[in-house]
């Protein structure tokens, strides 16, 4: 699709473009490029000299458990996120899509945690499920929980997915919202004629009219688990006890702070490059339909 | 619409109360706990009540900050943060209509390459790029800056793309009328499109300020300064890994200090709110 009025101008399109060129290639391609090429890369522990060493920092990784159990546990933490966040703000859609007194009302007071930055999330729930002075530890304990999120592994990961979650509640709440609205209330009549009561037309006829809804979510919220819960799991568990909130991110990050392996660490950015382009890949596939470039 | 019985309404009410006690709760329980003394958090015994310390609370926050070594008040990190998310969405705004601009309304040599280069930046997030962007500030001497902080961030796919489709709707007679009135590519630009853009540009400010209020990672690594922390990143150092040191009422305001300018911003601008995060992601 091409505009048919245009200007004419040698110079100025350049110059239109240039500020945005400069930054995307200083700060994203270069950088990007570094990356890829530090991967190639072996160098000796005093930064002296640097050996070209094919794949040899990838095949380093792959021979890792500990990178191994980051992947498995990135996934892991993701699909969490994703199926509890989504089923919950679901509920919630479907709850407020129906003619109710205060629905506007009850739009504002669901969606303003997306306005709330994942290190403060991190924060608001350590001190929730503090082991020794959260509010709600009480209660674990009282009802016989052995509750502490800083020595077991298991109860740290579920306190990361249990914020990330959370958080994530108002945008899914917001996109199925609008989805459901977007479904032709003819067609719930329709079905309600032929006598189907609720439920069933709930998983008959509004379900599979969303499914291209909680697909764009599910990768949505694939994406968000990937890269956003960083600045949740740095508040609460700093990727401990051990590495048993170690995430992908996170592993990058804390592997390239200690400065020890800095081809390795590129490596591991250009793993997640690669990821990030299937997942913008299949976003992009998927929602192309709904809107023309 | 179809039969919705008396009961299935008041279910349908409960579950929503349900739905906002459960993402009101933590923060309902940072308020409280910002308006407490610290012995008795400390001590688990927090009452679920508020407390009477507000004001002496919220003071010595903002203006002095929490007693450790590093005593930053929490009010000039919100200054660092606010010059930022402002700097990050202005920026991307401007830099992303004028590129936009320029691929739709000119044919020139490279249009679709440079077209794509933009595009292609969704798929490096800061966080694959980090420690080699971190090199590159650092050499041109941008660490603890203004320029540091919010550049790297400020080239914008999204807000291109955006850019690109609104301005592939406007009608091609505004451009022949004004170029009768003797208009150049510049008026053109300045008194017809920017005006027409101004919702777009609204909604499109409210999501990219929010998202530049809430950066974490890239403030974390490149501010070792105290004066030039962001509140996130302050937020997070005022939590000590020897418990019995945090000062839990302070860190309770900070985050409650933190979540304030963005949460007003969803409330009060839901319209703008909605359309940019709606826009944003397709």
């Amino acid at each position: 699709m091409q505009k048919q009025a245009i200007f004419q101008a040698r110079l100025l399109p350049y110059v239109l473009v240039a500020p945005q060129l400069a930054i995307v290639l200083i700060f994203f391609y270069w950088p990007a490029l570094q990356a890829v090429i530090q991967s190639f890369l072996l160098q000796d522990a005093f930064g002296l000299s640097t050996t070209f060493v094919w794949f040899e920092n990838y095949l380093e990784l792959f021979r890792d458990p500990s990178y191994f159990a980051a992947i498995v546990r990135t996934f892991f933490f993701s699909f969490a996120i994703a199926v509890s966040s989504l089923s919950f703000a679901l509920l919630l859609a479907v709850m407020a899509d129906k003619p109710l007194r205060g629905s506007i009302l009850y739009r504002t007071l669901l969606i303003w945690p997306y306005a709330v930055a994942p290190p403060v999330v991190g924060v608001l729930w350590i001190f929730m499920l503090h082991p020794s002075l959260g509010v709600l530890s009480r209660y674990l304990r009282a009802m016989g929980v052995d509750w502490n999120p800083l020595l077991d592994g298991d109860q740290a990961a579920a306190l990361i997915i249990l914020a990330a979650a959370w958080k994530q509640i108002s945008y899914n709440f917001l996109f199925f919202l609008a989805g459901l609205q977007a479904i032709p209330k003819s067609v719930l009549e329709a079905a309600a004629i032929d006598g189907a009561r609720p439920m069933r037309r709930f998983w008959t006829v509004t379900f599979p009219l969303l499914s291209p809804t909680i697909f764009f979510l599910l990768v949505v919220n694939i994406v968000y688990a990937f890269f956003d819960t960083f600045g949740i799991i740095d508040t609460m568990t700093r990727g401990g006890p051990g590495t048993s909130t170690v995430t992908l991110v996170y592993k990058v990050y804390s592997d390239g702070l200690l400065g020890g392996n800095l081809g390795s660490s590129a490596a591991q950015s250009v793993i997640l490059m690669v990821m990030v382009i299937v997942l913008t890949g299949i976003q992009f596939r998927f929602v192309e339909r709904k809107v023309t470039y | 619409m179809v039969e919705e019985e008396g009961f299935r309404r008041y279910v349908a009410h409960i579950i929503l109360w349900i739905g906002i006690a459960i993402v009101a709760f933590p923060v309902y329980i940072a308020i409280i706990a910002s308006t407490q003394d610290n012995a008795l958090i400390a001590n688990g015994q927090m009452s679920l009540l508020p407390g009477g310390h507000f004001f002496e609370v919220y003071y010595q926050t903002i203006f002095v900050g929490t007693s450790g070594s590093t005593r930053e008040p929490v009010g000039n990190m919100m200054l660092n943060s606010l010059v930022m998310a402002l700097a990050i969405a202005i920026g991307k705004i401007a830099i992303s209509i004028i590129s936009a601009y320029a691929i739709v309304y000119f044919r020139f040599p490279f249009r679709m390459p440079i077209f794509w280069i933009i595009f292609i930046t969704l798929m490096l997030p800061v966080e694959v790029r980090i420690y080699p962007t971190y090199k590159i500030v650092a050499d041109l001497h941008m660490l603890d800056s203004y320029a540091g902080l919010s550049l790297p961030l400020i080239a914008s796919a999204t807000a291109t793309l955006l850019f690109r489709q609104f301005f592939m709707t406007v009608p091609d007679e505004l451009l022949e009328a004004s170029r009768i009135d003797g208009a150049g590519p510049v008026r053109f630009f300045w008194d017809t499109l920017l005006p027409l853009s101004r919702t777009n540009m609204a909604a499109l400010f409210v999501i990219l300020f929010i998202l530049g209020w809430n950066q974490y990672l890239w403030p974390l690594l490149i501010t070792t300064r105290d004066d030039m922390q962001t509140i996130q990143v302050g937020i997070r150092k005022m939590i000590t890994t020897t418990d019995a040191l945090t000062e839990w009422p302070i860190v309770m305001a900070t985050a409650v200090l933190a979540m304030l300018p963005p949460v007003f911003v969803v409330v009060v601008m839901q319209k703008l709110f909605v359309r940019g995060l709606v826009e944003t992601e397709k």
